[in-house]
Protein backbone atom coordinates (compact mmCIF):
# COMPACT_ATOMS: atom_id res chain seq x y z
CA UNK A 1 0.00 0.00 0.00
CA UNK A 2 1.47 3.37 -0.38
CA UNK A 3 0.17 6.51 1.01
CA UNK A 4 1.37 9.70 -0.47
CA UNK A 5 0.99 13.71 0.21
CA UNK A 6 3.18 15.68 -2.05
CA UNK A 7 3.34 19.63 -2.28
CA UNK A 8 6.25 20.74 -4.90
CA UNK A 9 7.02 23.65 -7.33
CA UNK A 10 8.94 23.13 -10.10
CA UNK A 11 8.96 26.65 -11.78
CA UNK A 12 5.64 27.55 -12.81
CA UNK A 13 4.41 23.95 -11.82
CA UNK A 14 2.84 22.90 -8.88
CA UNK A 15 2.29 19.26 -8.12
CA UNK A 16 0.11 18.82 -5.30
CA UNK A 17 -0.95 15.11 -4.29
CA UNK A 18 -2.58 13.32 -1.70
CA UNK A 19 -3.35 9.80 -2.28
CA UNK A 20 -3.52 6.13 -1.36
CA UNK A 21 -2.63 3.26 -3.86
CA UNK A 22 -3.59 0.19 -2.65
CA UNK A 23 -4.31 -1.97 -5.82
CA UNK A 24 -1.63 -4.12 -7.16
CA UNK A 25 -1.76 -2.75 -10.16
CA UNK A 26 -2.65 1.57 -10.82
CA UNK A 27 -2.70 3.13 -14.15
CA UNK A 28 -2.10 6.87 -13.04
CA UNK A 29 -3.64 8.96 -16.13
CA UNK A 30 -3.40 12.41 -17.59
CA UNK A 31 -2.58 14.75 -20.36
CA UNK A 32 1.24 15.33 -21.49
CA UNK A 33 2.22 18.33 -18.67
CA UNK A 34 -0.35 16.94 -16.05
CA UNK A 35 2.84 15.59 -13.19
CA UNK A 36 3.01 12.01 -13.73
CA UNK A 37 6.87 11.50 -14.62
CA UNK A 38 7.18 14.11 -11.49
CA UNK A 39 5.43 11.87 -9.54
CA UNK A 40 7.29 8.97 -10.09
CA UNK A 41 10.39 10.70 -9.57
CA UNK A 42 9.99 11.54 -6.23
CA UNK A 43 8.25 7.90 -5.35
CA UNK A 44 11.52 6.80 -6.90
CA UNK A 45 13.68 8.78 -4.59
CA UNK A 46 15.27 10.88 -7.37
CA UNK A 47 13.76 14.37 -6.50
CA UNK A 48 12.61 15.50 -2.75
CA UNK A 49 9.15 17.27 -2.86
CA UNK A 50 9.40 20.61 -1.00
CA UNK A 51 6.90 18.93 1.65
CA UNK A 52 5.10 16.04 1.84
CA UNK A 53 5.28 12.22 2.88
CA UNK A 54 6.11 9.15 1.07
CA UNK A 55 4.79 5.54 3.57
CA UNK A 56 5.18 2.07 0.98
CA UNK A 57 4.06 -0.42 3.02
CA UNK A 58 3.96 0.80 6.83
CA UNK A 59 7.83 2.37 5.98
CA UNK A 60 7.81 6.00 5.14
CA UNK A 61 10.53 6.37 2.48
CA UNK A 62 10.37 10.62 2.51
CA UNK A 63 9.05 12.59 5.50
CA UNK A 64 10.19 16.21 5.14
CA UNK A 65 8.71 16.76 8.49
CA UNK A 66 11.28 14.28 9.95
CA UNK A 67 13.49 14.85 7.50
CA UNK A 68 13.58 11.01 6.58
CA UNK A 69 14.57 10.13 2.82
CA UNK A 70 15.73 6.77 2.12
CA UNK A 71 17.42 7.20 -1.60
CA UNK A 72 16.72 5.31 -4.71
CA UNK A 73 18.35 2.19 -4.61
CA UNK A 74 16.94 1.25 -0.93
CA UNK A 75 13.43 1.55 -1.61
CA UNK A 76 12.71 -1.37 -3.04
CA UNK A 77 11.82 0.07 -5.87
CA UNK A 78 12.31 0.12 -9.43
CA UNK A 79 11.39 2.68 -12.43
CA UNK A 80 11.31 2.04 -15.65
CA UNK A 81 10.95 5.33 -18.12
CA UNK A 82 10.31 5.63 -22.07
CA UNK A 83 13.76 6.07 -22.16
CA UNK A 84 15.72 2.64 -21.62
CA UNK A 85 18.35 4.67 -19.88
CA UNK A 86 20.42 1.11 -20.63
CA UNK A 87 24.69 1.15 -19.85
CA UNK A 88 25.44 1.62 -23.67
CA UNK A 89 29.54 0.49 -22.62
CA UNK A 90 28.05 -3.01 -20.84
CA UNK A 91 25.76 -5.76 -22.86
CA UNK A 92 22.35 -6.52 -22.03
CA UNK A 93 23.44 -9.30 -19.57
CA UNK A 94 25.75 -6.99 -17.51
CA UNK A 95 22.72 -4.13 -17.56
CA UNK A 96 20.34 -6.42 -16.45
CA UNK A 97 22.93 -8.36 -13.83
CA UNK A 98 23.34 -4.51 -12.54
CA UNK A 99 21.50 -4.11 -9.31
CA UNK A 100 21.39 -7.60 -8.27
CA UNK A 101 22.52 -7.61 -5.01
CA UNK A 102 25.42 -10.53 -3.51
CA UNK A 103 28.23 -11.80 -5.53
CA UNK A 104 26.40 -15.31 -6.00
CA UNK A 105 26.90 -15.69 -9.30
CA UNK A 106 24.84 -18.61 -9.90
CA UNK A 107 21.78 -16.30 -8.28
CA UNK A 108 23.54 -13.46 -10.67
CA UNK A 109 22.62 -15.78 -13.74
CA UNK A 110 19.30 -17.32 -12.90
CA UNK A 111 17.90 -13.94 -12.22
CA UNK A 112 19.21 -12.50 -15.08
CA UNK A 113 18.32 -15.11 -17.41
CA UNK A 114 14.72 -15.41 -16.09
CA UNK A 115 13.97 -11.58 -16.41
CA UNK A 116 15.27 -11.86 -20.07
CA UNK A 117 12.92 -15.04 -20.45
CA UNK A 118 10.18 -13.10 -18.95
CA UNK A 119 10.31 -10.26 -20.94
CA UNK A 120 11.06 -12.20 -24.29
CA UNK A 121 14.58 -11.02 -24.84
CA UNK A 122 16.62 -14.11 -23.77
CA UNK A 123 18.13 -14.15 -26.58
CA UNK A 124 19.67 -10.22 -26.69
CA UNK A 125 21.84 -11.35 -23.63
CA UNK A 126 25.46 -11.00 -25.74
CA UNK A 127 24.24 -7.83 -27.43
CA UNK A 128 25.36 -4.22 -26.60
CA UNK A 129 22.47 -1.50 -26.32
CA UNK A 130 23.85 0.58 -29.40
CA UNK A 131 22.72 -2.84 -30.62
CA UNK A 132 19.47 -3.06 -30.07
CA UNK A 133 16.34 -1.72 -31.15
CA UNK A 134 13.62 0.42 -29.84
CA UNK A 135 11.28 -1.91 -28.50
CA UNK A 136 14.20 -4.76 -27.71
CA UNK A 137 15.72 -2.36 -25.50
CA UNK A 138 12.80 -1.03 -23.73
CA UNK A 139 12.30 -4.70 -23.22
CA UNK A 140 15.79 -4.89 -21.64
CA UNK A 141 15.18 -2.14 -19.20
CA UNK A 142 12.27 -3.50 -17.80
CA UNK A 143 14.24 -7.16 -17.17
CA UNK A 144 16.82 -4.78 -15.37
CA UNK A 145 13.65 -3.47 -13.35
CA UNK A 146 12.51 -6.58 -12.07
CA UNK A 147 15.54 -8.61 -12.03
CA UNK A 148 16.48 -6.48 -8.57
CA UNK A 149 12.81 -7.96 -7.36
CA UNK A 150 11.23 -4.69 -6.26
CA UNK A 151 8.30 -4.58 -3.87
CA UNK A 152 7.20 -1.23 -6.01
CA UNK A 153 7.58 -1.02 -9.43
CA UNK A 154 6.66 2.39 -11.45
CA UNK A 155 6.71 2.51 -15.03
CA UNK A 156 6.73 5.47 -17.29
CA UNK A 157 5.18 4.53 -20.36
CA UNK A 158 7.99 1.91 -20.47
CA UNK A 159 6.18 0.20 -23.83
CA UNK A 160 5.71 3.25 -26.17
CA UNK A 161 8.44 1.73 -28.62
CA UNK A 162 6.45 -1.80 -28.70
CA UNK A 163 3.45 -1.82 -31.17
CA UNK A 164 0.20 -2.40 -28.96
CA UNK A 165 0.07 -6.11 -29.58
CA UNK A 166 3.50 -6.71 -27.96
CA UNK A 167 3.15 -4.36 -25.21
CA UNK A 168 -0.31 -5.76 -24.31
CA UNK A 169 1.41 -10.02 -24.43
CA UNK A 170 3.96 -8.24 -22.20
CA UNK A 171 1.59 -6.95 -20.00
CA UNK A 172 -0.23 -10.23 -19.80
CA UNK A 173 2.88 -12.26 -19.35
CA UNK A 174 3.92 -9.68 -16.87
CA UNK A 175 0.75 -9.95 -14.57
CA UNK A 176 1.39 -12.93 -12.61
CA UNK A 177 4.99 -12.61 -12.11
CA UNK A 178 4.34 -9.75 -10.27
CA UNK A 179 0.97 -10.66 -8.64
CA UNK A 180 3.34 -14.11 -7.60
CA UNK A 181 5.89 -11.70 -5.70
CA UNK A 182 3.60 -9.05 -4.29
CA UNK A 183 5.15 -6.42 -6.54
CA UNK A 184 2.57 -3.32 -6.62
CA UNK A 185 2.57 -1.52 -10.20
CA UNK A 186 2.30 2.29 -11.16
CA UNK A 187 2.05 2.72 -14.73
CA UNK A 188 1.71 5.87 -16.01
CA UNK A 189 0.24 6.78 -19.69
CA UNK A 190 -1.43 9.16 -21.08
CA UNK A 191 -2.97 6.76 -23.82
CA UNK A 192 -6.75 5.77 -22.45
CA UNK A 193 -6.53 2.50 -24.51
CA UNK A 194 -3.53 1.41 -22.10
CA UNK A 195 -5.49 1.91 -19.28
CA UNK A 196 -9.23 0.08 -20.08
CA UNK A 197 -6.84 -2.77 -21.64
CA UNK A 198 -4.73 -3.44 -17.93
CA UNK A 199 -8.28 -3.67 -15.96
CA UNK A 200 -6.72 -1.85 -13.48
CA UNK A 201 -7.38 0.62 -10.39
CA UNK A 202 -6.76 4.28 -12.30
CA UNK A 203 -5.95 8.14 -10.75
CA UNK A 204 -6.79 10.94 -12.75
CA UNK A 205 -4.21 13.39 -13.17
CA UNK A 206 -4.74 16.94 -14.15
CA UNK A 207 -2.31 20.13 -13.54
CA UNK A 208 -0.69 18.22 -10.56
CA UNK A 209 -3.63 16.99 -8.83
CA UNK A 210 -5.45 13.40 -8.91
CA UNK A 211 -8.85 14.38 -9.51
CA UNK A 212 -10.60 11.25 -9.69
CA UNK A 213 -9.74 7.84 -8.77
CA UNK A 214 -11.48 4.45 -9.37
CA UNK A 215 -12.32 1.68 -11.88
CA UNK A 216 -11.05 3.05 -15.15
CA UNK A 217 -15.06 2.53 -16.42
CA UNK A 218 -15.91 5.28 -14.14
CA UNK A 219 -12.75 7.72 -14.04
CA UNK A 220 -12.13 7.47 -17.56
CA UNK A 221 -16.37 7.47 -18.19
CA UNK A 222 -15.54 10.61 -20.65
CA UNK A 223 -12.56 9.42 -22.26
CA UNK A 224 -14.49 5.84 -22.90
CA UNK A 225 -17.31 8.07 -24.78
CA UNK A 226 -14.68 10.23 -26.94
CA UNK A 227 -13.11 6.31 -27.96
CA UNK A 228 -16.36 5.26 -28.20
CA UNK A 229 -17.60 8.13 -30.83
CA UNK A 230 -13.92 8.48 -32.32
CA UNK A 231 -14.82 4.41 -33.97
CA UNK A 232 -18.02 4.86 -34.79
CA UNK A 233 -16.48 7.58 -36.60
CA UNK A 234 -14.38 5.92 -38.62
CA UNK B 1 71.78 16.14 -21.72
CA UNK B 2 70.97 15.88 -18.25
CA UNK B 3 69.52 12.45 -18.29
CA UNK B 4 69.27 12.95 -14.46
CA UNK B 5 66.90 15.77 -14.92
CA UNK B 6 65.47 14.01 -17.52
CA UNK B 7 64.42 10.91 -15.12
CA UNK B 8 63.35 13.22 -12.36
CA UNK B 9 61.04 15.17 -14.32
CA UNK B 10 59.49 12.02 -15.82
CA UNK B 11 58.91 10.71 -11.89
CA UNK B 12 57.76 14.10 -10.86
CA UNK B 13 55.20 14.37 -13.74
CA UNK B 14 54.09 10.49 -13.28
CA UNK B 15 53.81 10.70 -9.51
CA UNK B 16 51.75 14.00 -9.58
CA UNK B 17 49.44 12.77 -12.62
CA UNK B 18 48.82 9.50 -10.61
CA UNK B 19 47.68 11.65 -7.36
CA UNK B 20 46.11 14.05 -9.20
CA UNK B 21 43.88 11.57 -10.87
CA UNK B 22 43.26 9.91 -7.45
CA UNK B 23 42.21 13.73 -6.38
CA UNK B 24 40.67 14.81 -9.03
CA UNK B 25 38.50 11.62 -10.16
CA UNK B 26 36.46 11.93 -6.48
CA UNK B 27 36.71 15.74 -6.70
CA UNK B 28 35.06 16.14 -10.58
CA UNK B 29 32.20 13.31 -9.24
CA UNK B 30 31.23 15.77 -6.68
CA UNK B 31 31.03 18.48 -8.19
CA UNK B 32 28.89 17.28 -10.89
CA UNK B 33 26.53 14.96 -8.94
CA UNK B 34 26.37 17.14 -5.58
CA UNK B 35 23.50 19.33 -4.40
CA UNK B 36 25.88 21.55 -1.61
CA UNK B 37 25.85 25.18 -2.43
CA UNK B 38 29.32 25.07 -1.35
CA UNK B 39 30.59 23.10 -4.61
CA UNK B 40 30.23 26.12 -7.02
CA UNK B 41 33.39 27.60 -4.28
CA UNK B 42 35.09 24.21 -4.22
CA UNK B 43 34.98 24.27 -7.95
CA UNK B 44 36.31 27.57 -7.97
CA UNK B 45 38.84 26.88 -5.64
CA UNK B 46 40.08 23.77 -7.47
CA UNK B 47 40.47 26.26 -10.91
CA UNK B 48 42.44 28.83 -8.64
CA UNK B 49 45.95 27.84 -10.05
CA UNK B 50 44.74 28.84 -13.53
CA UNK B 51 44.41 32.33 -12.63
CA UNK B 52 47.17 32.43 -10.27
CA UNK B 53 50.88 33.15 -11.78
CA UNK B 54 52.89 30.32 -10.49
CA UNK B 55 55.58 32.37 -8.67
CA UNK B 56 53.21 33.85 -6.19
CA UNK B 57 51.81 30.17 -5.71
CA UNK B 58 55.37 28.64 -5.42
CA UNK B 59 55.93 31.68 -2.90
CA UNK B 60 52.49 31.09 -0.61
CA UNK B 61 53.93 27.17 -0.59
CA UNK B 62 57.64 28.21 0.03
CA UNK B 63 56.33 30.15 3.22
CA UNK B 64 53.38 27.37 4.37
CA UNK B 65 55.62 25.09 3.88
CA UNK B 66 58.78 26.15 5.69
CA UNK B 67 59.55 26.88 9.12
CA UNK B 68 58.14 30.21 9.51
CA UNK B 69 54.27 28.58 9.85
CA UNK B 70 53.08 26.27 12.77
CA UNK B 71 51.77 23.91 9.47
CA UNK B 72 55.03 24.13 8.11
CA UNK B 73 56.71 23.25 11.19
CA UNK B 74 54.25 20.05 11.77
CA UNK B 75 54.83 18.58 8.55
CA UNK B 76 58.33 19.02 9.00
CA UNK B 77 58.42 17.22 12.54
CA UNK B 78 56.18 14.47 11.20
CA UNK B 79 58.48 14.13 8.21
CA UNK B 80 62.12 14.59 9.89
CA UNK B 81 62.76 17.36 6.98
CA UNK B 82 61.08 20.53 5.59
CA UNK B 83 58.99 19.57 2.70
CA UNK B 84 60.31 22.96 0.66
CA UNK B 85 63.58 22.36 -1.20
CA UNK B 86 62.94 18.38 -1.47
CA UNK B 87 61.21 16.42 -4.25
CA UNK B 88 58.30 15.53 -2.30
CA UNK B 89 57.44 18.96 -1.80
CA UNK B 90 57.95 19.67 -5.53
CA UNK B 91 55.18 16.76 -5.72
CA UNK B 92 53.04 18.58 -3.15
CA UNK B 93 53.25 21.71 -5.21
CA UNK B 94 53.16 19.99 -8.82
CA UNK B 95 49.82 18.81 -7.31
CA UNK B 96 48.16 21.54 -6.34
CA UNK B 97 49.73 23.82 -9.78
CA UNK B 98 48.26 20.96 -11.98
CA UNK B 99 44.53 20.52 -10.41
CA UNK B 100 42.48 22.47 -12.89
CA UNK B 101 44.16 20.46 -15.57
CA UNK B 102 43.01 17.25 -14.25
CA UNK B 103 39.29 18.65 -12.39
CA UNK B 104 38.37 20.19 -14.90
CA UNK B 105 38.01 18.12 -18.29
CA UNK B 106 36.99 15.53 -15.73
CA UNK B 107 34.05 17.92 -14.74
CA UNK B 108 33.69 18.56 -18.62
CA UNK B 109 33.52 14.55 -19.16
CA UNK B 110 31.02 13.62 -15.93
CA UNK B 111 28.73 16.02 -16.97
CA UNK B 112 28.50 15.52 -20.56
CA UNK B 113 27.02 11.60 -19.29
CA UNK B 114 23.22 11.38 -19.53
CA UNK B 115 21.63 12.47 -16.05
CA UNK B 116 19.42 9.32 -16.78
CA UNK B 117 22.11 6.88 -17.18
CA UNK B 118 23.38 8.37 -13.09
CA UNK B 119 19.30 8.29 -12.23
CA UNK B 120 19.21 4.46 -13.40
CA UNK B 121 22.34 3.50 -11.76
CA UNK B 122 21.27 5.03 -8.65
CA UNK B 123 17.74 3.25 -8.85
CA UNK B 124 19.39 -0.02 -8.82
CA UNK B 125 21.54 0.63 -5.52
CA UNK B 126 24.50 1.87 -6.99
CA UNK B 127 26.26 4.15 -4.50
CA UNK B 128 28.52 7.03 -4.81
CA UNK B 129 31.85 4.73 -5.45
CA UNK B 130 30.22 1.85 -7.53
CA UNK B 131 28.65 4.87 -9.50
CA UNK B 132 31.75 6.90 -10.10
CA UNK B 133 33.93 3.09 -10.95
CA UNK B 134 31.53 1.52 -13.06
CA UNK B 135 29.72 4.04 -14.90
CA UNK B 136 31.21 7.96 -14.84
CA UNK B 137 35.14 6.61 -15.40
CA UNK B 138 34.13 4.26 -18.17
CA UNK B 139 31.76 6.72 -20.04
CA UNK B 140 34.12 9.64 -19.66
CA UNK B 141 37.65 7.46 -20.19
CA UNK B 142 38.33 10.20 -23.28
CA UNK B 143 38.24 13.03 -20.23
CA UNK B 144 40.37 10.19 -18.13
CA UNK B 145 43.28 10.47 -20.68
CA UNK B 146 42.72 14.36 -21.35
CA UNK B 147 42.69 15.03 -17.72
CA UNK B 148 46.43 12.79 -17.53
CA UNK B 149 47.82 13.97 -20.05
CA UNK B 150 47.28 16.99 -19.71
CA UNK B 151 48.37 17.12 -16.08
CA UNK B 152 51.85 15.18 -17.19
CA UNK B 153 52.44 17.48 -19.70
CA UNK B 154 52.07 20.38 -17.63
CA UNK B 155 54.06 19.09 -14.60
CA UNK B 156 56.62 18.40 -16.76
CA UNK B 157 56.59 22.10 -18.23
CA UNK B 158 56.31 23.47 -14.87
CA UNK B 159 59.01 26.27 -14.40
CA UNK B 160 57.82 29.12 -11.62
CA UNK B 161 56.67 26.71 -9.07
CA UNK B 162 59.63 24.21 -8.97
CA UNK B 163 61.94 27.51 -8.92
CA UNK B 164 60.03 29.14 -6.03
CA UNK B 165 59.45 25.57 -3.92
CA UNK B 166 62.50 23.52 -4.95
CA UNK B 167 65.49 25.68 -5.79
CA UNK B 168 67.59 23.76 -8.48
CA UNK B 169 69.27 21.10 -6.31
CA UNK B 170 70.47 18.46 -8.98
CA UNK B 171 68.88 14.60 -8.02
CA UNK B 172 66.24 16.25 -6.07
CA UNK B 173 64.79 19.13 -7.64
CA UNK B 174 66.65 20.03 -10.67
CA UNK B 175 64.03 19.14 -13.65
CA UNK B 176 63.89 19.83 -17.20
CA UNK B 177 62.47 23.30 -17.43
CA UNK B 178 65.31 25.13 -15.14
CA UNK B 179 67.95 22.51 -16.96
CA UNK B 180 66.66 24.69 -19.97
CA UNK B 181 67.19 27.70 -18.06
CA UNK B 182 70.74 27.16 -17.19
CA UNK B 183 71.54 26.48 -20.10
CA UNK B 184 70.16 29.40 -21.72
CA UNK B 185 71.66 31.67 -18.94
CA UNK B 186 75.13 29.98 -19.75
CA UNK B 187 74.48 31.12 -23.10
CA UNK B 188 74.92 26.62 -24.62
CA UNK B 189 72.00 27.41 -27.47
CA UNK B 190 72.90 23.77 -28.43
CA UNK B 191 72.37 21.92 -25.49
CA UNK B 192 69.13 24.15 -24.76
CA UNK B 193 68.42 23.28 -28.43
CA UNK B 194 68.05 19.75 -27.65
CA UNK B 195 66.65 20.11 -24.12
CA UNK B 196 63.81 22.06 -25.77
CA UNK B 197 63.41 19.64 -28.46
CA UNK B 198 63.02 17.13 -25.98
CA UNK B 199 60.37 18.91 -24.68
CA UNK B 200 58.87 19.78 -27.15
CA UNK B 201 58.44 16.08 -28.86
CA UNK B 202 57.04 14.77 -25.20
CA UNK B 203 54.32 17.50 -25.49
CA UNK B 204 53.50 17.02 -29.16
CA UNK B 205 53.62 13.08 -28.60
CA UNK B 206 51.03 13.31 -25.72
CA UNK B 207 48.96 15.12 -27.96
CA UNK B 208 48.70 13.27 -30.32
CA UNK B 209 47.91 9.85 -28.30
CA UNK B 210 44.80 12.50 -26.40
CA UNK B 211 43.31 13.66 -30.18
CA UNK B 212 43.67 9.98 -31.60
CA UNK B 213 41.81 8.63 -28.47
CA UNK B 214 38.95 11.52 -29.09
CA UNK B 215 39.15 10.76 -32.82
CA UNK B 216 38.41 7.44 -32.44
CA UNK B 217 35.21 8.53 -30.36
CA UNK B 218 34.23 10.50 -32.90
CA UNK B 219 34.38 8.03 -35.42
CA UNK B 220 32.44 5.46 -33.44
CA UNK B 221 29.98 8.22 -32.23
CA UNK B 222 29.54 8.61 -36.33
CA UNK B 223 29.08 4.91 -36.64
CA UNK B 224 26.21 4.68 -34.61
CA UNK B 225 24.26 8.14 -35.71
Amino acid sequence: MLDLVIDARRGGFHLEISARFAAPLTVIFGPSGAGKSTLLRFLAGLDRPDQGRIVFNGTALTDSALRTYVPPGRRSCSLVTQQPALFPHMRVGSNVRYGIPGKNAGIWARRVEEALELVGASDLIRRFPRELSGGEAQRVALARAIAVEPRLLLLDEPFSALDGTAADALLERLKPWLAERNVQTLIVTHNATDAFMTGAEVALLKQGRIIAQGPATQVLATERQRLLAHLQTD
Amino acid sequence: MDWQAFFLTLRLAGLTTAILLAIAIPLAALIVLGRSRWLAGLEALAALPLVLPPTVLGFFLLVLLGPRTGFGRVVTRMLGHPLAFSFSGLVVGSVIYSLPFAVQPLVAGFASIDPALVDAARLLGARPVRLVRTILVPLASRSLVAAAVLSFLHTVGEFGVVLMLGGDIPGATRTLSLVLYNQVENFDYAAAGRTAALLLGLSVLALVAVYSTSAQGHMRRGRRA
